[in-house]
């Protein structure tokens, strides 16, 4: 490091970093595993010069000066290598020599973090921490005139049907006289939203689908999986498994060329087809898989040059409209399956919602409706997108459903609500919620990552890197010397545990409310929160 | 706890015989109200079969009203039983005016309608009044129906049959439903009392529905003129009773498919497997999570009782097939002190699966599994 350093506009202290790294001197070993696993290179070995000025006592000797040198960690504050917070250095420290701080008074980053004109990219969060999930109670529990049910013993029933269902009167009339109906699928009502083949690492996918694979069939949940818009690998389209898969398909199209390939030689039909215009933490904005991921396998599963950044379009011209939608590609995909594997399309919480879902309920093939809220994760997208665009789910959801009871199709067109669900780890708390309000189903990814695979990722703008390709979990890497770290089976195993976690959690909350022999959709007499003015938005009951 | 008694007969007997058996049970409810529904009259509205009958509770200003609105449509009373208690009434009761059932001779263009369009005017009607009654305060209308006497009120069942003189000739009948109530989760509000009616279907159900709010989102849903209201979480029952048979065409040996359809294993054998899954996708805004028991009246005098899945409301069947009597009830005692000496060894406790069926003919319980073949649907 220079004597003298510049100091410019962009330069900043290590005050000004959010994160900053604590080294202690005397318990490192100077191993150097803590620079080699840093993701984003925010430290380095350095070298330290020092001067020591000795001053001996008396008047006649004259004060010497010496030199001496000495090893140690030096923290970048170059904006470019600014610390993420992710602790990986911590982790592999022999000694916890070693871990970085997060300076909440540090705000200066934020000014220089758009370099060369770009405007700051990430993966992961909104980075904001507060979730009105969490503040709703559960509060219609029968107590003396109604006795509770026992979670543990009595049978539940926690499937929910993904796909159209036709009314009352429909069905018998289709019944007696042997009429095409929609295909639905019974399914477990948590369902691992999209996250592509391509976003994330390969074993992180194998791990999920391999978790999935064994909840279906040995646990007997029929948990299901979003692809996401990166396709599929040809071996799993042929397979039997694909049945607990949910093919995704947006605008960018990436993997349908192997996907459409594949349909002669399918064993078995996909579970669904998700049909993406937007997702949450992004609305309006497209997918983006940045270059630093497109390998070989990535190129060669999505049909496209390695080492390109492969954005999708917000929109393409096939599906620039909800109408063009509901009028073509539900019914071509429908169509491709033979009207056997329901169709639907997944939307961004928005001003518009209420819109889509009236154009669905009058098209007899839209199998659903997606919603993401402002909370959902994405692998990369832009700052200002992240944190500032979005309508949260609570509200967006409650008018879907709201409407959908004038119509009188609320139990025909399922909902699907997703966006930070589980965000501070209260995933049975945050999903009964939503089913009160009115979800058939809810989706989650971020969960999945944090509690399946170990995601450092916060709300606190930790880690988030996701993006380009150095998780240092391996999670979302395409760097096989990065997601040698993730185990496959591990991920499985974890997958395995939080999804029975979550059911009992989930037996918990329904069995005191009395709710048994089907999914408390809509029972919203049974949630209360403290503020009034969410609890009259959302017509929930208003308890302090 | 709501204490619920039913009987079928085929002579008319009197409903102070239900209100025994109420009191015999007396330590399942706190006496805070009663309701009954007659129908199969005896007694003078035998003659009159096919007029509706309006039964309420009426001051002399509503009354007045009452006769004026019908007038204005061409119906004109033909018969009407009329009690206005002159001794003070129970502790807990309030003085409310005259208890009345009016037989009408509804207008030519009435009887013009077809069945259909008939019977949703009646309907009809009967929420008019009652909404006019509920801004004024002089009139409560609980049913406006051919063949059915409706009567509830506030206080001890035993103490408002005598106060009431329910014992009248006038108000004899072949089925009768009531209930004791326990005051549990609302307000005392008459119209929240048990049974609930709609088109010839009343019953009544003891427990909480705890699906309340999503079934009665549906069920208003459906734009049937009637379903509304709903001051009581069980009033859905009636509502789901009047859908399943009379808008989806099914048995009442279906009801229970409806509201509690069996899981994927019991369903796995069952020759209407098909159907049965259908139905349970469709319906599935329907199923209840009780705990209830469901007992019923159908308007060719049949009668049902069904529980929740997990039967955490017992209910029994049993009468004597040669006297012609029935009695459904939720508690043993009340059966005895009705009908002490049947054959009780052929005395009936419907489990989860099962709807007991007395038919208008009142010769033997019907007992009906949801693993049985499907009974012809209408």
């Amino acid at each position: 490091m220079l004597a003298e350093r510049p100091i410019t506009p962009s330069t900043l202290s290590r005050k000004d970093l959010p994160w900053q790294i604590k080294w202690d001197i005397n318990t490192c070993t100077k191993c150097g595993r803590c620079t080699s696993v840093c993701p984003v290179n925010a430290i380095e070995l350095g070298v330290f010069r020092k001067r020591d000025i000795k001053a001996p006592m008396g008047l006649s000797a004259k004060p010497t000066t010496e030199f001496s040198t000495f090893y140690g960690i030096r923290q970048r504050t170059d904006p470019a290598y600014a610390c993420i917070g992710c602790a990986m250095c911590n982790m592999v420290c022999p000694n916890n020599a070693i871990e970085p701080q997060r300076q909440d008074d540090s705000t200066t980053l934020q000014f220089q973090n758009n370099r060369g004109g770009q405007s700051r990219t990430r993966g992961g969060r909104r980075n904001n921490s507060e979730s009105l999930l969490d503040q709703i109670k559960f509060i219609r529990i029968s107590m003396l005139t109604d006795p509770a049910l026992d979670a543990g013993r009595h049978e539940f029933e926690i499937r929910t049907l993904l796909g159209r269902v036709l009314s009352p009167e429909n069905e018998i009339k289709c019944f007696h006289e042997n009429g095409w109906k929609p295909p639905v699928r019974e399914i477990y009502p948590l369902v691992i939203g999209g996250m592509s083949f391509g976003a994330l690492s390969p074993n992180m996918w194998e791990g999920l689908q391999m978790g999935v694979a064994y909840l279906n069939e040995e646990m007997n949940m029929p948990v299901r999986m979003c692809t996401g818009e990166g396709g599929c690998p040809p071996r799993l389209l042929r397979s039997r498994f694909i049945k607990y898969v949910i093919l995704q398909i947006a605008s960018g199209y990436f993997g349908w060329d192997e996907i459409i390939h594949a349909i002669p030689e399918m064993k078995e039909d996909p579970c669904a087809i998700e049909i993406k215009y937007g997702q949450g933490a992004k609305p309006g904005d497209g997918g983006l898989l940045m270059w630093h991921k497109v390998n070989n396998l990535i190129a060669a599963i999505r049909g496209v040059p390695k080492g390109v950044s492969l954005p999708s379009p917000p929109t393409h011209q096939t599906k620039y409209s909800i109408e063009e939608a509901v009028a073509k590609m539900i019914q071509s995909m429908s169509m491709a399956w033979g009207f056997r594997v329901p169709v639907y399309p997944k939307i961004s919480a928005s001003s518009t919602s209420l819109a889509v879902l009236n154009n669905l309920v009058r098209n007899p093939y839209a199998a659903g409706l997606a919603i993401d809220g402002e909370d959902g994760g994405t692998g990369a997208a832009y700052n200002v997108s992240m944190n500032h665009m979005g309508h949260p789910i609570a509200s967006n959801l409650r008018d879907c459903y709201k409407a959908l009871c004038v119509a009188g199709a609320q139990n025909e067109i399922p909902l699907i609500a997703g966006g930070g669900i589980g965000k501070h780890g209260n995933l049975a708390a945050n999903a009964a919620a939503l089913i009160m309000l009115g979800a058939s189903m809810v989706q989650i990814g971020k969960y999945v990552m944090q509690a399946g695979a170990g995601c450092l990722g916060s709300e606190k703008d930790r880690c988030n890197v996701c993006n380009i390709g150095v998780c240092p979990k391996g999670i979302t890497s395409q760097d096989p010397r990065i997601y040698r770290r993730l185990d496959p089976e591990k991920v499985a195993e974890r997958v395995v545990d939080f999804y029975l976690s979550f059911d009992t959690e989930l037996r918990k909350v329904f069995a005191p409310l009395g709710r048994s022999t089907s999914l408390p959709i809509g029972m919203s007499d049974a949630l209360g929160i403290s503020d009034k003015d969410v609890a009259d938005r959302l017509d929930i009951k208003y308890v302090i | 706890m709501c204490r619920l008694f039913a009987l079928t007969s085929r002579e008319p007997v009197s409903p102070m015989l239900a209100i025994d058996a109420l009191n015999v049970m007396k330590e399942g409810h706190d006496g805070s109200g009663v309701g009954l529904f007659l129908s199969g009259l005896g007694g003078p509205f035998e003659e009159l079969k096919g007029h509706p009958i309006l039964s309420g509770i009426f001051t002399d200003a509503g009354l007045k009203r009452v006769y004026e609105y019908m007038a204005e449509r061409g119906h004109r009373a033909q018969y009407s039983a009329m009690f206005k208690p002159e001794t003070v009434p129970p502790v807990g009761t309030p003085k409310r005016g005259t208890y009345a059932s009016l037989a009408y001779k509804m207008s030519d263009e009435w009887r013009a309608l077809p069945k259909a369009e008939q019977d949703r005017a009646l309907v009809q009607m009967r929420l008019d009044l009652r909404a006019e009654g509920e801004e004024s305060g002089e009139i409560m209308v609980f049913s406006l129906w051919p063949d059915t006497i409706m009567i509830k009120e506030v206080g001890d069942p035993m103490a408002i049959g005598e106060y009431l003189k329910l014992d009248r000739e006038e108000l004899h009948a072949r089925h009768i439903l009531a209930q004791g109530r326990q005051n549990t989760n609302y307000a005392i509000n008459l119209y929240a009392c048990h049974p609930f009616f709609i088109e010839g279907i009343s019953t009544m159900t003891n427990g909480e529905n705890t699906a309340f709010i999503p079934i009665k989102e549906y069920l208003q849903s459906r734009g049937v003129t009637g379903y509304q209201g709903y001051q009581s979480d069980s009033e859905v029952f009636t509502h789901i009773a009047h859908f399943a048979t009379k808008k989806l065409g099914l048995d009442i040996s279906s009801y229970k498919h409806v509201i509690t359809p069996m899981n994927d294993e019991e369903m796995a054998g069952h020759p209407d497997r098909e159907f049965l899954s259908n139905l349970k996708k469709s319906c599935r805004k329907l199923i209840i999570d009780g705990p209830n028991c469901v007992i019923g009246c159908l308007p060719d005098g049949s009668m049902f009782m069904a529980q929740d899945r997990k039967k955490l409301r017992p209910g029994v069947v049993g009468g004597d097939p040669k006297k012609g009597i029935f009695a459904f009830s939720s508690e043993i005692c009340g059966l005895n002190a009705a009908i002490p000496d049947r054959d009780k060894t052929q005395d009936f406790q419907p489990m989860h699966l099962d709807t007991a069926i007395v038919g208008p003919d009142c010769r033997e319980v019907l007992k009906c599994s949801q693993k049985d073949p499907l009974r012809l649907q209408r």
